[in-house]
């Protein structure tokens, strides 16, 4: 048994609950900090996405809705954050934003991830002109500015969900292949990877049995924060104008929205929507470190 | 020498590959996506006959590989080309606005590596206390927030509650723009007319752009700093230092710093990417008028010639500082042999 001192607990009434409840404390004192960071990346994470899935349990406001108190009017009352410049309730719009951008941001990290890990894994695993030409391209996307990059490509295709999600994905796709890449030559060296070949798996065998469930668990890690950058960057796109068809509620619109109501001093219009795209990065920096320590206890030394 | 010479060399040959792939991408992508400059210049509803005609004197008649060919030719000749919508060469308007990028990304890296690198080592020292616990917490919380956000929110407290530095723009309205024709850094201008008022304004518009990108992009090298600290600390030269006797300051922030340093320089290479990344977007919040404005306003203008233009000096603005980080690593550490 690998975790003794879980199964070796007395029995108890209740006794799942205090197993459970064990395991947690244990894991604080085995990881320290690491394990609170995890935990509270965690709970942001999934507050966020429980509003996502379910905005009306949060707020009985429409988001789109101008009539739905006073122009401008400051927190407090029923408008918990204040309303808009046309009368919009905002915490109502901060509730259904989430899907817009968590939606975005999730789309497009997985679309760089689904293109970068095969091509990465291909070009480790093959070498030779393939992996020179691959490797060329991506140090070259990887190197420049990853923002006018997206914003040249937004810009370009026009206001759309889809185009936005495709100019936010763009930009990641070397983020995935470099690390797979890498991870996949140094683990091709390894004893059980020759072990595998003088036994006479077949290449594909190797490269699916072998070396990816091995390269899976950090690209989890990447994903993570991963998904917190491309937050900022759809936050970015819409906040300079790029990004979504107007009438859907989006932080970053929201930003630019309030931006022209700073100089008269309203600052809740901006305030919270910047509040919201920090926390909701936070949330997936902080549970892509935690899960980064306690996955790879080397780290741990740090 | 020779051989650092041959490398940087190397190096020079390497971004032009770089260069041809960013630019084959934005070339098809932007002559694919519907919309073209004579749209954008004439309106929709130009005759079809004068739309033809414009289209052939701009050659955007010919099949888009002849187009291509065309403009790697004129590039290889170092010639970025004329505008398609004003009269005017595509290196005019970026001369112009690129001394203010550059001038905003600098002062902003001085910013980050002036509160990251000494909270990174402070932190490093102090491993695993409440200090360190707090300075890693700064370091992930301003990495979230995103640059126009924290551009906006210090609009709000320096600029609108205190009212005590200004918002938008380079220079105030009082100094004049002949001011800045010797060579575009505002900063350095003013300075060489010895002209100290205009420098005062100058710098006093800087300061929160500098601030916005700077705060930002210190949670990246406080990282940095701190893993590349606690590696130092642990190795045998810090040991030596301690049993010389010598202070704990000095073993601490002298000779353990001093080559936690070598790291961070060379991830500084890898990072300038960001930071103009961040400067492009705290120029939008303070309506500064550098490269990121003008690379909008050009696209929606479809102005491929300058938009290309831009693509290509930002990719060789990238690929000189990461040489200039080369040369430096190669001079600061005998170690280093190209």
């Amino acid at each position: 048994m690998k975790n003794t001192r879980v199964s070796q607990l007395p029995p108890s009434p209740g006794g799942l609950l205090n197993r459970a409840l064990h395991a947690f404390s244990t894991a604080g004192k085995t990881y320290g900090a690491e394990w609170y960071i995890l935990l509270v990346g965690l709970f942001i994470v999934v507050f966020m996405i429980f509003m996502t899935a379910f905005p009306w349990l949060f707020t009985s406001f429409n988001p789109s809705d101008q009539d739905a108190g006073p122009q401008l009017a400051a927190p407090g009352g029923i408008h918990l954050m204040g309303t808009d410049n046309l009368g919009r309730d905002i915490w109502a719009r901060m509730v259904w934003g989430a899907q817009t951008i968590l939606g975005v941001a999730f789309a497009a990290a997985l679309i760089s991830s689904l293109i970068g890990i095969p091509l990465g894994l291909l070009s480790g695993f093959v070498g030779g002109p393939l992996d020179r030409v691959l490797s060329l391209t991506m140090d070259s996307v990887y190197s420049f500015p990853g923002l006018i990059l997206a914003i040249a490509f937004a810009a370009m295709m026009g206001p759309g969900v889809v185009n936005i999600t495709l100019a936010v994905a763009v930009i990641y796709i070397p983020t995935y292949y470099r690390l797979v890449r890498g991870q996949t030559i140094s683990i091709r060296e390894e004893l059980y990877v020759e072990a595998a070949q003088v036994l006479g798996a077949k290449r594909w065998t190797i490269l699916g049995r072998y070396i990816f469930p091995n390269v899976i668990a950090t690209t989890v890690v990447v994903f993570s924060v991963n998904i917190a950058d491309a937050i900022m960057t759809e936050a970015a796109l819409s906040y300079i104008g790029l990004g979504l068809p107007a009438g859907m509620p989006d932080w970053g619109m929201d930003l630019s929205m309030g931006k022209k109501f700073l100089p008269s001093g309203s600052w809740w219009l901006i305030t919270f929507p910047g509040m919201m795209i920090m926390t909701l990065a936070l949330g997936f920096t902080l549970l892509g470190e935690g899960l980064a320590e306690i996955l790879n206890p080397k780290l741990l030394e740090r | 020498m020779k051989n650092l010479m041959r490398y940087l060399g190397m190096r020079l040959l390497l971004t032009i590959p770089m260069l041809l792939i960013l630019l084959t991408v934005v070339f098809i992508v932007m002559r694919v996506i519907p919309g073209d400059p004579v749209s954008a210049m004439l309106g929709d509803h130009a005759p079809v006959k004068f739309v033809a005609e414009k289209k052939h004197e701009l050659g955007l008649d010919k099949p888009i590989w002849e187009q291509y060919i065309d403009y790697l030719a004129q590039l290889s000749r170092f010639d970025l080309g004329r505008s398609m919508i004003l009269q005017e060469a595509v290196t005019a308007p970026i001369l112009e606005k690129l001394p203010a990028t550059i001038e905003l990304t600098l002062t902003g890296l001085l910013v980050a590596l002036g509160i990251g690198i000494p909270l990174g080592a402070w932190a490093a020292k102090n491993r695993r206390s409440v200090g360190d616990f707090t300075a890693r917490l700064y370091g992930n919380i301003v990495y979230c927030i995103p640059f126009f956000w924290m551009g906006l929110i210090l609009q709000m407290i320096f600029g609108v509650a205190f009212d005590w530095l200004p918002i938008a723009g380079r220079v105030g309205s009082r100094v004049m723009s002949s001011d800045f024709d010797q060579t575009g850094f505002y900063l350095v201008d003013t300075l060489l007319k010895a002209d100290l008022k205009a420098f005062t304004d100058v710098a006093i518009h800087l300061i929160l752009p500098a601030l916005t990108l700077g705060i930002t992009l210190s949670g990246i090298f406080l990282r940095l700093t701190r893993a590349n600290m606690l590696d130092s600390l642990k190795s045998d030269f810090v040991l030596a230092a301690r049993a010389r006797g010598l202070p704990e300051g000095k073993v601490v922030y002298g000779h353990a710093l001093g080559n936690a340093f070598v790291p961070v320089l060379t991830m500084l290479g890898l990072q300038f990417a960001v930071l103009l990344s961040g400067a492009i977007l705290t120029e939008t919040t303070f309506s500064w008028p550098g490269m990121g404005r003008l690379l909008l306003e050009r696209i929606y203008l479809r102005d491929y010639p300058t938009v290309q233009g831009i693509i290509v000096i930002f990719a060789l603005f990238v690929s000189v500082i990461s040489l200039l980080v080369d040369i430096i690593h190669a001079l600061i550490d005998p170690r280093v042999k190209y």
